[in-house]
């Protein structure tokens, strides 16, 4: 650690490039592979801004994917870290101080002229920068938010800017980390006090949740007032098979955190396999499918109308099918409200007609203004109509004996593993 | 550019005229707009005309013909049209003519029935080119032009004819570059002004670009071997695109070695620590927070205004240890000019005040709410402006601690910004004059801030305010002693 900072200056000379030299391409391969845990890729949720006359970037609104990795991941921000040196021994985190990876550290100019190199060429559509602690959780965010600042002062750069923050840090760092990027980010990592205790001693869960509340606040203070504070909002990521924790535990404290925090985006991320992983974990292939069921129970929650207490409803000794998906399995344990009729049944029930999208469903409700449809009508209306079918009353068309079947489950669950040829 | 020409005498199709609509080739947005107006107006069914398109000559256009008026359309119907303009389907006209046949003849709300085969066949077609436009703007890569001034030019294959629809996104995003987008139907040039020319080749591109190893390596590592999933890959970025994305080199190999890679982590047994246990660097991060008001106030003093203009940050004044502190709401002209809290008119009618009241100014701590002078300009004065609760908010760590620091026995909150930032709620002054409760380890004190005296129009209602506040000044020393 002591020998790193002095290697390396941070406030070294602004570098005039051509092209990358080898030495910065190293730090890039060491600081990308130790960012990449980090699930959250969106660039989505900031206000439409173009360039300035002189300026350089724009965002869209929705975000874009500039590419995707073997994995189906989303390329859309340059996903680094300032530094993988860390003073924290979080057992689920490659950067633990405790792990033998090779380390690096950039200088914020680095960053800065990475982040504007990439963006110019068309790779990116911007920065998320995040960080190891290194010397002080208050160092750390300042060379954070120094970066962020330099791209917008110096660089007039308008794309998109997502900054890990450091819950430890003192709050006027927050405060100036929200003035320069488009999103906030404080992980949670362990959804309860226990696992964060045993596996990350350095965290407080304290610390992190009013973190968030003042992030919340104002966030909210400022779209009121018309300011400028994290306008694409803040998100967390939680993850998913490193604890005991149950999807319905994990999906209540969601709701909780959309509610209290007026979190825009909670990440479940699959505990995965690292390089040199600590011998608190047990090693196991991460649970993909399981992380998946719980995004589609919490787009449940924010699109769908269900309560927390009905996607609890939808598992099993709180854990969401495998071979379902959480909204068939509400459906199957609550047959007696199916079939829907597709020309009568407000909005509420239509969405929870398996295979029915929200798109789907506000479709229907303004196409049978005009007319009475016929299942041919609902065809072209969603993608979904196999898993729908079963569920729902069109004017020719009814399901005589289809919900009672009790294969019904097999019918429609997908296979247990997905092949995959190249 | 759009030609009608005469009616046939018969067509194939209609037992009528057949007429035919000459537009020219890639997306006619025009062309289409003045044939379909002549058409309605003229009343000729969709299954009457022939769309075609064909390359004009730019001088051999025939005397425009008089344009038909204006057709009024449902927003959503004027939204679609050039959405499926720049289809390549060929059919593409006569489904849009259709469309307007029927909008204009009764259904004016056919868009919303997207069950009906017709709208729905458009629906997807512009769904297709949403998607070839999103996609242009995602794999579309730039490379530099070797030479000394900044120029870029990328290469890109559209399945439809978007160029000129997808060409603004660029320039709203490479505002201040000079650049130039080359497709196998045209080309777009911008250098402060955006041109569109003829089609371009592959060859006009340079062959690599300085950062295009790293952005490999980039994408190398940011991929996780442990998770391989082809098929969500291959559908958000189909294989057509990848001859142009210079990534995507690296993808047989990351595919090839992710298994192995994944299952050498699981099955290598963790490692002991080699490196050091930094036990004193961890103790030292524990103790970072400021451990005096001087470093705290060095934090403040080196911070910018939240709202910019201010010169300085105006620290409080007093000694540790003051028995009272007083909590203004922000600094003023003179105060940001000189750097010193209450020297403005407002201080001087509060030093007057402390003084009949007893209280020694240079034995009180005085502070503000918010640390920077927040102003309009009306000509070439700074007219002070109200903080807002955001501002407020901002700023409310530093007077926590600050107080924390001094250590008051009392403290007072001269107007309702100070109420807010010590109570974090919004408070009448009228209502909550006098001792009150912060939820701090001192005691409280609610008064009003001394500009309100200066404001009160009436000379005897100032005098009289003016001895109430002196009179709170007393009970708060009673309080504080």
């Amino acid at each position: 650690m002591r020998k790193a900072t002095r290697r390396i200056d941070p406030h070294a000379d602004v570098f005039i490039f051509r092209s990358m030299d080898e030495k910065l391409a190293r730090k890039l391969r060491i600081l990308a592979d130790a960012a990449k845990y980090d699930a959250s890729c969106a660039s989505s949720g900031a206000p439409k801004r173009k360039a300035g006359a002189d300026g350089l970037g724009s965002t869209t609104g929705a975000g874009i994917c500039h590419a995707y990795t073997p994995d189906g991941r989303c390329v859309s921000l340059l996903k680094i870290l300032l530094t993988n040196y860390c003073l924290f021994d979080c057992a689920y985190c490659v950067n633990r101080r405790s792990s033998n990876v090779a380390r690096a550290r950039f200088s914020v100019e680095e960053v800065v002229t990475l982040t504007v190199e990439f963006y110019k060429r068309n790779y990116i559509e911007g920065l998320f920068l995040s960080s190891g602690i290194i010397r002080s959780p208050d160092y750390t965010m300042e060379m954070l938010t120094r970066v962020a600042k330099k791209l917008r002062r110096e660089h007039g750069f308008r794309g998109y800017i997502h900054l890990k923050s450091i819950p430890e840090a003192s709050p006027w760092l927050i405060e100036e980390a929200g003035l320069y990027a488009d999103r906030l980010s404080i992980n949670l990592e362990l959804p309860t006090e226990a696992s964060l205790i045993r596996l990350a001693p350095e965290k407080d869960g304290a610390a992190i949740e009013s973190a968030m509340g003042q992030i919340g606040e104002r966030i909210v203070q400022a779209r009121e007032e018309k300011r400028r504070f994290s306008p694409a909002g803040q998100s967390t990521q939680v993850i998913v098979g490193a604890d005991a924790t149950t999807d319905e535990a994990l999906i209540r404290k969601s709701a909780l955190l959309y509610g209290s925090y007026n979190l825009k985006r909670v990440y479940y991320s699959a505990f995965s396999p690292i390089p040199d992983a600590s011998s608190a974990l047990p090693p196991q292939a991460p649970p993909l499918r399981r992380e998946h069921r719980l995004y589609q129970a919490d787009w449940l929650i924010r699109y769908y109308e269900f309560s927390p207490d009905d996607v609890a409803n939808a598992a099993d000794d709180g854990m969401f099918a495998l071979d379902i998906d959480p909204k068939l399995a509400w459906a199957l344990k609550n047959r007696h409200l199916f079939p829907v009729d597709v020309n009568r049944a407000d909005k509420t029930m239509l969405l929870r007609v398996p295979g029915l999208g929200a798109r789907a469903v506000e479709a229907i409700i303004k196409a049978r203004r005009h007319g009475r449809l016929r299942l041919d009508d609902v065809a072209r209306l969603t993608s979904g109509l196999k898993r729908a079918r079963p569920f729902l009353i069109a004017e020719d068309f009814r399901p005589t004996t289809l919900t009672d079947r009790l294969d019904l489950r097999t019918k429609l669950a997908e296979p247990a593993e997905q092949l995959s040829l190249f | 550019m759009d030609q009608l020409s005469e009616p046939c005498p018969s067509g194939p199709r209609s037992a009528g005229a057949i007429h035919v609509a000459t537009l020219a080739p890639g997306a006619d947005l025009p062309g289409f707009r003045t044939a379909a107006r002549r058409l309605i107006a003229a009343g000729i069914a969709p299954d009457a005309v022939v769309w075609q398109t064909e390359r004009l000559s730019l001088f051999g256009a025939e005397a425009a013909p008089a344009d038909a008026p204006p057709l009024a359309l449902p927003r959503a119907v004027t939204d679609l049209i050039p959405m499926v303009v720049p289809h390549r389907d060929p059919e593409r006209y006569g489904l849009l003519y259709a469309l307007l046949w029927r909008v204009t003849r009764g259904e004016r709300a056919l868009m919303e029935v997207a069950s009906d085969p017709l709208v729905h066949r458009l629906h997807r077609m512009r769904k297709a080119i949403g998607r070839d436009l999103h996609k242009m703007h995602a794999f579309l890569r730039f490379r530099r032009v070797p030479g000394a001034d900044e120029r870029y030019v990328a290469w890109f294959e559209p399945d439809n004819h978007i160029l000129e629809a997808a060409a603004p996104f660029f320039v709203d995003r490479f505002r201040n570059l000079r650049w130039s987008i080359l497709t196998p139907e045209a080309s777009a040039h911008w250098d402060g002004t955006l041109r569109f020319g003829p089609p371009g080749r592959r060859e006009d591109v340079p062959e690599g670009d300085g950062f295009e190893a790293g952005w490999r390596d980039y994408y190398e590592s940011t991929f996780n071997p442990a998770r391989l999933n082809l098929d969500a890959m291959r559908a958000e970025m189909p294989r057509k695109y990848w001859r142009n994305m210079p990534e995507t080199a690296a993808i047989p190999a990351l595919v090839r070695a992710a298994g192995a890679r994944a299952q050498a982590m699981i099955e290598r047994a963790p490692t002991m620590p080699e490196k050091r246990d930094p036990v004193r660097a961890v103790e030292r991060m524990a103790q970072d927070e400021p451990d005096s008001l001087e470093a705290l106030n060095a934090i403040i003093a080196r911070s910018e205004p939240l709202v910019p203009g201010a010169t300085q940050a105006v620290l409080g004044e007093g000694p540790i240890g003051a028995r009272i502190a007083f909590v203004g709401e922000q600094p003023g002209d003179q105060e940001d000019r000189q750097g010193r809290p209450f020297v403005g008119p407002a201080g001087q009618l509060l030093s007057r005040a402390l003084e009949e009241a007893g209280i020694e100014r240079s034995e009180a701590y005085l502070t503000n709410a918010v640390k920077h002078f927040k102003f309009t300009l009306r000509g070439k004065r700074r007219i002070h402006e109200k903080p807002t609760a955001g501002e407020v908010s901002h700023y409310r760590w530093w007077l926590d601690r600050e107080l924390d620091f001094v250590a008051p026995k009392l403290v007072v909150a001269l107007g309702a910004t100070a109420v807010l930032a010590l109570t974090g709620k919004q408070i009448p002054i009228t209502r909550a004059r006098g001792p009150a409760e912060f939820g701090r380890p001192y005691g409280g004190f609610i008064t009003v801030h001394p500009s309100y005296l200066l404001r009160l129009p009436d000379e005897a209602a100032k005098e009289a305010a003016y001895r109430t506040f002196v009179d709170d000044l007393r009970r708060a020393q009673d309080l504080a002693a």
